[in-house]
């Protein structure tokens, strides 16, 4: 049944002259895997949650009741199809059969290593591929494609923000706590460039194991973690965070604990992309809307800003070009010139040379926003906002 | 002069009257602060001093006179009403209740409808101030906010910020006639008094976009940039413009000024420091004085449209949003 309405949506939108009470469809596309283990609710021992369930398609789908009025405008009718399958396989079928139908702009969510396999053998098709919840750098440097435009900030993106905002503390002496997890190495890596770029120095790196072994209590417990070395403020990377949430108010020194890393709980001061507790440039609006919209009532997290604003991004450059026309919109979405408010004060567009969405990063604790960055005091020959993340000069990408 | 007179003697007797008439004389000027949920009263011929300040419904915004100009409307989005202050009791007496989130509103000419932008809904709410029913309701892009009703109530124009158009709706069939897409973040307007352009703030964008109200299409736009700050900082959003169609005031957010702007060469004149993030403004009936709502300094700014300078600041309530005048 399904997809004898996709061969239909496919034969409307092949008739030009569809009258407007049969508007021409545009589909939006939203590929995933399913059970992502990202997304799954997150309870530690003794059934605590750490973190609920969560859809980041439900962003996407909160920026699609806004597609309406421009579908008005342009007249057409958007479309968003959420495809959440077992594997690649299914997935790549999916997608091929709704890319014969016409599909041409597709959100992806899934983590790097499955993004490169999915959007590879896609690289030269008329499609636009929106990264919303991979964060690594590689996939904006040496593992970069064209049409692979990135919505979520980077890891870099937040360890620079983070950074800066040590720097203009004059916290400059790091201890930093590393966890056993591959992301916590590539957190931890990142971080240290990024410490180097804004002058800071890391003091001393220790790894630390979530066990209660006293074997290895030099790296399970925080007062032998933190003694022995002096430090302004401790980095915890640690991608899963149930340890790290509880070395704030452990450490041997009184030292401030921060972080980055969109899937744990947040621990001490930490980097994101969004944050629900934002009060300003209009961020509470898109929090209330995304809170009563979402059936769970949940609060907005990183991947579910990255999908609204991937769809946001398409829709307003299909209004800005007035045309749903694959090359228009391409155009218009990625010239340097576009303006996109995403609710963090400064306007996002795309970097040419990664096609990284350039935007503020949000510095918060787990209930406060503490500050933007960049900071005004981090000035930048052509953008400000290229204060954070590899910049072009250093870029590995070449597409 | 002898309006002045009139009103400092008037402010005296307030003075010495204990209660509710230091919060109604003619001549004060009423402030709506976001955050307090108050609206603060001020003087002018007390050289704008705090008179008194009334208890409002919550996060008090958008501000509008009845008729009589005893009664006070203001938009309260955290109680989804609109409450309805006897300025001269000194306190709300009454409320429009059930409207989502109200932002900006207007009235009609003849004080029989109200027409409301809804941020919850993405919709123009109209309400029957008799009946206080909404009659009817029309679809708009996300988060609508600026609200302009043109002479005769012919068209209701409304801007919707996340969408970055400007609906015009037909103001009896309430039929939207045009979707006028605009620069980024679109707030509030100002209508020239020949009634042939409307003027509209892109608050991102950093400019003035100017409709043809024949046409309706954009065919101008005024960018701002004061000495010293990024265009980033510049974010536009209330804006006026003189009765005789000379001048128009634009407020420029974060770029902490209001510029001056000759209407008729679409320049801008001057830019004139005011407090942090400065948003509402309004003139006086002489429009000899324009205060400014400096929305993150919690203050107010007064200028002087002669020499056009800052001639003092007076504290409010937090996050002052709109500034009125009972003249």
């Amino acid at each position: 049944m399904r997809r004898l309405l996709l061969v239909l949506a496919a034969l409307l939108m092949a008739l030009p002259a569809a009258t407007a009470a049969q508007r021409p469809e545009v589909v939006i596309g939203y590929f995933g895997l399913r059970k992502d283990p990202r997304w799954q609710a997150w309870e530690t021992y003794a059934n605590l949650v750490l973190r609920e369930e969560m859809d980041p398609a439900d962003g996407a789908r909160v920026a699609m009741r806004d597609a309406r009025i421009v579908g008005r405008v342009l007249k057409v009718k958007f479309r968003l199809e959420v495809r959440r399958e077992r594997d690649l396989e299914q997935l790549k079928a999916a997608f091929e059969e709704l890319h014969a139908a016409g599909l041409r702009y597709a959100l992806v969510d899934l983590p790097a290593d499955q993004l490169v396999a999915f959007t590879r053998p896609y690289r030269a098709r008329e499609v636009l591929f929106f990264n919303v919840s991979a964060l690594e750098d590689r996939l904006r440097g040496e593992q970069c494609q064209a049409n692979v435009l990135h919505v979520i900030p980077s890891y870099r993106m937040l360890a620079d923000a983070l950074s800066q905002y040590l720097t203009h503390k004059g916290w400059q002496k790091i201890l930093l706590l590393q966890g056993p997890e591959p992301e916590d190495a590539e957190i931890a890596r990142v971080f240290q460039q990024s410490a180097a770029r804004f002058g800071n120095r890391i003091v001393e790196v220790r790894r630390f194991l979530p066990t209660n072994d006293p074997r290895a209590r030099e790296q399970n417990n925080v007062r032998l973690l933190t003694t022995g070395v002096d430090y302004d403020v401790v980095f915890v990377a640690d991608s899963r965070g149930d340890f790290g949430r509880k070395i704030p108010y452990q450490t041997v020194l009184a030292r401030p604990v921060v972080s980055l890393g969109p899937h744990g709980p947040t621990i001490g001061l930490q980097a994101s992309a969004w944050h629900w507790a934002s009060e300003r440039f209009g961020s509470p609006q898109l929090n209330q809307r995304f809170e009563r919209q979402v059936k769970q009532r949940r609060r907005m997290r990183d991947a579910d800003f990255a999908a609204w604003a991937a769809v946001r991004q398409l829709i307003e450059a299909m209004m800005k070009a007035r045309s749903t026309e694959f090359a228009a919109v391409r155009n218009t979405l990625l010239a340097p010139e576009a303006r996109l408010d995403v609710y963090k004060g400064m306007p996002a567009n795309f970097r040419p040379w990664d096609r990284q969405m350039r935007q503020p990063i949000v510095l918060h604790t787990h209930n406060a926003v503490i500050t933007y960055a960049p900071l005004p005091q981090f000035l930048h020959q052509s953008n400000v906002l290229d204060t954070l993340g590899v910049d072009q000069p250093n870029s590995r990408c070449r597409f | 002069m002898a309006n002045r007179w009139t009103a400092v003697a008037l402010a005296l007797t307030a003075l010495l009257l204990p209660g509710p008439g230091r919060a109604g004389a003619q001549g004060l000027v009423y402030v709506s602060n976001e955050k307090s949920d108050t609206i603060s009263v001020l003087d002018p011929a007390q050289d704008h001093r705090l008179v008194a300040t009334i208890e409002a419904c919550g996060r008090p915004r958008d501000m509008e006179w009845d008729p009589t100009k005893r009664f006070l409307y203001v938009a309260c989005a955290d109680d989804n009403e609109i409450g309805i202050i006897d300025v001269e009791k000194g306190e709300q007496v009454d409320a429009i209740p059930y409207i989502e989130e109200p932002e900006a509103f207007e009235f009609d000419h003849a004080f029989k409808r109200l027409f409301v932008s809804n941020e919850e809904d993405a919709a123009l709410s109209v309400v029957d101030l008799e009946s206080r029913e909404v009659i009817a309701w029309v679809e708009t892009g996300e988060e609508p906010e600026g609200v302009l009703v043109t002479p005769g109530d012919r068209q209701i124009w409304v801007t919707s910020e996340a969408s970055n158009l400007v609906h015009v709706i037909d103001g009896e069939t309430y039929e939207v006639l045009a979707d006028i897409p605009v620069g980024t973040r679109p707030r509030r307007f100002a209508m020239t008094p020949d009634g042939r352009e409307v003027w509209v703030s892109a608050e991102l964008a950093g400019r003035v976009d100017i409709i043809s109200t024949e046409t309706l299409e954009v065919i101008d736009s005024i960018a701002f940039l004061p000495r010293g700050f990024r265009p980033e900082q510049v974010t536009p959003v209330d804006l006026l413009i003189t009765r005789d169609g000379k001048r128009a005031y634009v407020a420029l957010g974060r770029a902490n000024h209001v510029a001056v702007v000759d209407v008729e060469k679409r320049q801008v004149i001057k830019y004139i420091l005011a407090g942090n993030r400065v948003w509402g403004l309004t003139l006086t009936k002489d429009e000899k004085i324009l205060y400014a709502a400096n929305g993150l300094s919690d203050d107010v700014s007064i200028i002087d449209t002669e020499t056009l300078t800052n001639i003092k600041s007076v504290p409010v309530g937090q996050i002052p949003y709109k500034v009125l005048i009972r003249e």
